[in-house]
């Protein structure tokens, strides 16, 4: 890899955790959805980055591939099926404010560089970046999944849990078998496809896709 | 050595001469992009002479501090002009006397001297709005303070001229995402220390939501127009940090030739335009914040300059 590559294969990490702790704070459907699909071109263009040079046809395949499943097809399910006023809300409900999500999220991000660190030391990857900042993106997702009320921000927080593990997976195994590939790249729009289908039913019923409220069943009482 | 203090009283000039241009420059552009004539760009010049040529008047409340301010007001950037490449890239006389924190800790005196002189002033407004920027400065500061360590981290100096030339000897340098990171969270210190939309509203002119204006609503005469003046050299002198130091350290002048000098001169005023129209993106396509959204504004900042430190630890 030469240093140029390197840095800007950084640079790329960088953003993308950014990206991440971006989306457990923004206030918008749209604009969670909008990060997401940058946080997706990030993983694809660090993929495209280390299967440069050496060429490696399997990250390459990998970065194609999340270019068309979360870039074009997760986004376009979402849109599609999701009510628009769900998008349109402004001020999504959130368990904590702001200042405390960003403090913990950058937290998370220490634990997962940390976390890294240990695991680099027995067994050397392709880029620690890569290992590090996947770990921290999975501990954000997992965050951004349980700060998040609303069913279309929970979604993402899953997917953006993904893309942290994905972006994990290239620094570890950057000859993972293209099968294993494919079949995310199904599995995970069927994913969306189906909590999009949720989201829309629970909004038809109750005007609202605050999943988070639903933990206690409730009998209706004639 | 003589050059030298040559050199460096021409800084001063450049910093003294020009930023008021920059202001009007920006102003200018602002009024241009919601179509509108707007001032002359030689307006704020204008300001001053008329300003200064007024007479004063002090509450009568007032100390000794609201009168001295001004003046700690008007000699902060100059003074911090001398710890900073504004036209060579090489160190001139006073380049050892102080780092980039100093130059930070500098600034803080002017804040702080701002600050009792609005509150001294007797204008109910005027504590409001330093109590306004003491929060915007308390959030910004670990910005700061982590920008800092992030520097010294990757270029094993706080030393201007040093870091200056760190960041282009590789080329790699420049693009490594530590440097990056840096310049955005930078670039929003920029924009909340002097004032800007999304943290402030430069041409608002309702008290109530004023954060670093209505500090400035008791001065008078000269002393206004010292307070005007400081103001317009901080966003200078922030600049020329950003650009000179951080960015792009191309352009200054290698030699002290009176030719190198007034090229150097040139390129440098280019290169503020540049970030006046980036500023002037910025406060044409936002709006301001509520008072306590800035918090998440400056948070946002501090995860960047967090990330960019992180990214270098990781020596990738």
């Amino acid at each position: 890899m030469s240093a140029v590559i390197a840095e800007l294969n950084a640079l790329v990490l960088g953003l993308f955790i950014i990206t991440t702790i971006a989306m457990t704070v923004a206030r918008q459907i749209g604009a969670c959805m909008q990060l997401f699909i940058v946080q997706s071109l990030l993983l694809a263009a660090s993929a495209f980055l280390l299967g440069a040079s050496p060429v490696s046809w399997h990250l390459i395949a990998l970065g194609c591939v999340t270019l068309a499943s979360k870039v074009v097809v997760i986004p376009w399910v979402i849109r599609a099926l999701v009510p628009g006023e769900v998008h349109q809300r402004r001020e999504l409900s959130q368990t904590i404010d702001v200042p405390a999500a960003l403090l913990i999220s950058l937290g998370l991000t220490l634990i997962g560089y940390a976390f890294a660190l240990h695991l680099m030391r027995s067994a050397p990857s392709l880029s620690p970046g890569n290992l590090a900042m996947g770990i921290a993106g999975l501990l954000v997702g997992l965050f951004l999944l349980a700060v998040r009320i609303e069913a279309v921000p929970q979604l993402l927080g899953i997917l953006a849990m993904e893309n942290g593990a994905f972006l994990a997976g290239i620094a570890v195994a950057p000859d993972f078998p293209l099968i294993a590939e494919l079949a995310i790249a199904f599995d995970v729009p069927l994913l969306a496809f189906i909590v999009a289908l949720l989201a829309r039913t629970a909004y038809r019923r109750m005007g609202t896709t605050e999943v988070g409220g639903l933990s206690a069943l409730r009998e209706r009482v004639h | 050595m003589a050059q030298s203090i040559a050199l460096n009283l021409a800084q001063i000039a450049f910093v003294l001469l020009l930023s008021p241009l920059f202001a009007g420059i920006l102003a200018r552009c602002k009024e241009l992009v919601q179509s509108k004539r707007g001032p002359s760009i030689f307006q704020p010049y204008r300001d001053l002479r008329k300003l200064f040529s007024k007479d004063e008047r002090v509450p009568a409340g007032s100390t000794w501090i609201f009168r001295t301010a001004p003046y700690v007001i008007f000699i902060v950037p100059l003074t911090i002009t001398l710890l900073i490449p504004v036209l060579t890239n090489f160190p001139l006389f006073m380049a050892f006397a102080g780092d980039m924190l100093a130059a930070g800790f500098i600034f803080a005196v002017s804040g702080l001297f701002f600050t009792l002189a609005a509150i001294d002033g007797e204008n109910t407004y005027g504590a409001m709005g330093a109590s306004r920027t003491r929060m915007v400065g308390f959030l910004a500061e670990p910005v700061i303070i982590i920008a800092l360590f992030t520097v010294s981290f990757v270029a094993n100096s706080t030393i201007p001229y040093i870091v200056q030339q760190h960041w282009v000897h590789p080329i790699a340098n420049f693009f490594a995402p530590s440097h990056i990171l840096l310049l955005i969270a930078f670039f929003m210190i920029i924009l909340a220390e002097t004032g800007k939309i999304p943290v402030d509203n430069p041409s608002g002119h309702f008290e109530l939501a004023m954060v670093d204006e209505s500090k400035a609503l008791e001065f008078s005469g000269r002393s206004a127009a010292l307070v005007k003046y400081g103001g317009y050299m901080k966003f200078t002198v922030l600049a020329v940090i950003f650009l000179n130091v951080l960015t792009t350290p191309w352009g200054l002048a290698s030699s002290g030739s009176p030719a190198a000098v007034l090229l150097a001169a040139i390129a440098v005023s280019l290169k503020i335009v540049a970030l006046v129209l980036a500023v002037v993106v910025v406060e044409s396509t936002y709006a301001k914040l509520r008072l306590f959204r800035i918090a998440e504004f400056l948070g946002a900042a501090f995860v960047v300059s967090v990330t960019a430190m992180v990214t270098d630890l990781l020596h990738l």
